[in-house]
């Protein structure tokens, strides 16, 4: 039965992916929008070997991941603030619950008004967007501490510091993660947007200037990469997810 | 919510109300002429002027009518083969390395490419907001069907019902709490995805206004668009929200 699905699953991505080089070869659709599979895999594998395209990709993963590492920070932190008091949460979070909705992308020319167009922008824009997800998720996390053991942190006299660290973290963990894989989705289509925008080099810049000069080839070779790295990165985290969480599971 | 509305109470606008005042009063102690910044009072001006000369409207109209009719593409197809896959596991089985793989493709990467195919307009905006909104669609709707009591799909067989009155008739009443929460998702998606179109590539719609604002050095009428976009979003999801809760409150009581 396993092998069986697998076998299908396999057969079906095959006939879609000779279904789109038998549209290509003949020419149902002008080679000017759609390149075929063997087109596209030329110029993948020519931008890979010959470095331009490999630069490109690092860049957008780098801001990516400099970006998601940002906002995971900030959102554990001020997730971990909000969450264990009361107090600051009565304060700060309708004034949260007021900016939250904003599409990300939205903060982009605010953003460009402010700083300019810099890397330190797009960083800023990935940060202000893919924060959310990991807040609200941390958030949540300490806020659902299970109050025997507050009374715990009280009789073993935890500093909160402590408590924080020892209790309130790896209680709120599986929410954060969850959270963290969301915003780094969040996180890559905001470094396209941001590239796009700000004419910074990458991956988003390159397709954009490809498709404005008619190289599909060379734009569904950027898009088959931009692809890849989000089934990569999503895989990775999920890996990571599994692992950090299997104490969880008995 | 309504009772940690009522918990919260007045301490929460205390922030965003004093920060407001603060920033009116010190640009009106120290007039800046900015490129960023802006009196909230003349962003509330420059908002209530562009709804009262009907260019708000307009852009609005131009936005939604974008995302609703990639929505309904793209979630339409989405909700089909959910169905599809939520009913037979052979098909899903057989599609799901195709969509693991095509999936992970980022919506805004499609920007160029729509642009490619349709140039400017609503047509290449509708693709990129279709291909975005199919994928949840496609997942929510069949994690509903395979959610629907396997019983009523007896009670089919015994009837002698033919599929498409077993779609109709059972797999979709029953299903269709779960579809909504899908539907509201997908509407809030669409709406960011249409907005980040226009940012980015399309000439139409807020969006695009928003950029525009910013780039002819008018703060003022950048954060009235920006407002718009928030207002626009938050009260189509709070409407649809409302909507879920007054149709499905019993059949989604056990969910938040």
């Amino acid at each position: 039965m396993k092998t069986r699905a697998i076998v299908s699953s396999v057969s079906v991505s095959v006939a879609l992916l000779a279904l789109w080089g038998v549209i290509a070869k003949l020419e149902w659709i002008s080679p000017i929008f759609l390149p075929g599979p063997a087109a596209t895999w030329q110029s993948l594998s020519d931008g890979l070997r010959h470095g331009e395209l490999l630069h490109l990709t690092l860049g957008t993963v780098e801001r990516m991941a400099y970006g998601w590492a940002l906002a995971s920070l900030i959102g554990i932190a001020l997730g971990a603030l909000i969450g264990i008091s009361p107090l600051l949460r009565a304060w700060l979070q309708p004034t949260l619950e007021l900016i939250r909705p904003l599409p990300a992308s939205a903060i982009v020319p605010v953003a460009i008004a402010f700083i300019g167009l810099s890397p330190a922008m797009v960083l800023i824009v990935i940060a202000f967007g893919a924060v959310w997800p990991v807040l609200l998720a941390t958030t949540h996390g300490f806020a659902n501490i299970e109050p025997r053991l507050h009374e715990v942190g009280r009789v073993l006299r935890l500093s909160p510091l402590a408590f924080i660290v020892k209790v309130g973290l790896p209680n709120a963990m599986p929410d954060a993660l969850a959270g963290m894989r969301l915003s780094l989705t969040v996180s890559l289509i905001l470094a396209i947007v941001g590239e796009m925008l700000a004419s910074q080099e990458g991956l988003g810049l390159a397709i954009l200037q490809a498709a404005r000069s008619f190289r599909s080839a060379d734009l569904f070779a950027g898009v088959v990469l931009l692809g890849a790295i989000g089934f990569v990165s999503n895989s990775l985290l999920g890996m990571a997810e599994r692992r950090a969480l299997k104490w969880k599971q008995i | 919510m309504r009772s940690i509305l009522d918990r919260l109470g007045w301490r929460g606008w205390v922030l965003p109300l004093t920060l407001l005042v603060l920033a009116e009063a010190a640009m009106r102690i120290h007039p800046v002429e900015s490129d960023a910044l802006a009196r909230p009072t003349d962003v509330l001006n420059a908002l209530a002027q562009g709804i009262a000369n009907g260019s708000v409207l307009r852009l609005s109209a131009q936005t939604l009518a974008a995302a609703l009719a990639g929505l309904a593409l793209g979630g339409g197809l989405g909700l089909a083969a959910g169905i599809w896959f939520g009913l037979s596991r052979a098909a899903s089985d057989a599609a799901s390395l195709s969509v693991e793989l095509l999936r992970p493709v980022p919506s805004v990467a499609l920007i160029p490419l729509s642009m490619l195919v349709f140039g400017f307009g609503f047509r290449m905006e509708i693709a990129v907001i279709a291909f975005t909104c199919f994928w949840p669609m496609l997942l929510l709707s069949q994690a509903a069907v395979r959610n629907v009591e396997p019983r009523l799909l007896e009670v089919a067989r015994v009837l002698g019902f033919a599929w498409w009155e077993r779609v109709l008739k059972l797999i979709l009443p029953a299903a269709l709490p779960r579809i909504f929460v899908a539907f509201r998702l997908c509407v809030g998606i669409a709406l960011v995805v249409a907005v980040t179109t226009e940012i980015a590539a399309n000439p139409q719609g807020l969006g695009y206004a928003l950029m525009n604002a910013q780039q002819s050095l008018r703060p003022d009428l950048m954060f009235a668009m920006l407002l718009w976009i928030g207002l626009l979003g938050w009260g189509l999801g709070a409407g649809l929200l409302l909507l879920q809760r007054a149709w499905f409150r019993h059949s989604l009581a056990q969910q938040p």
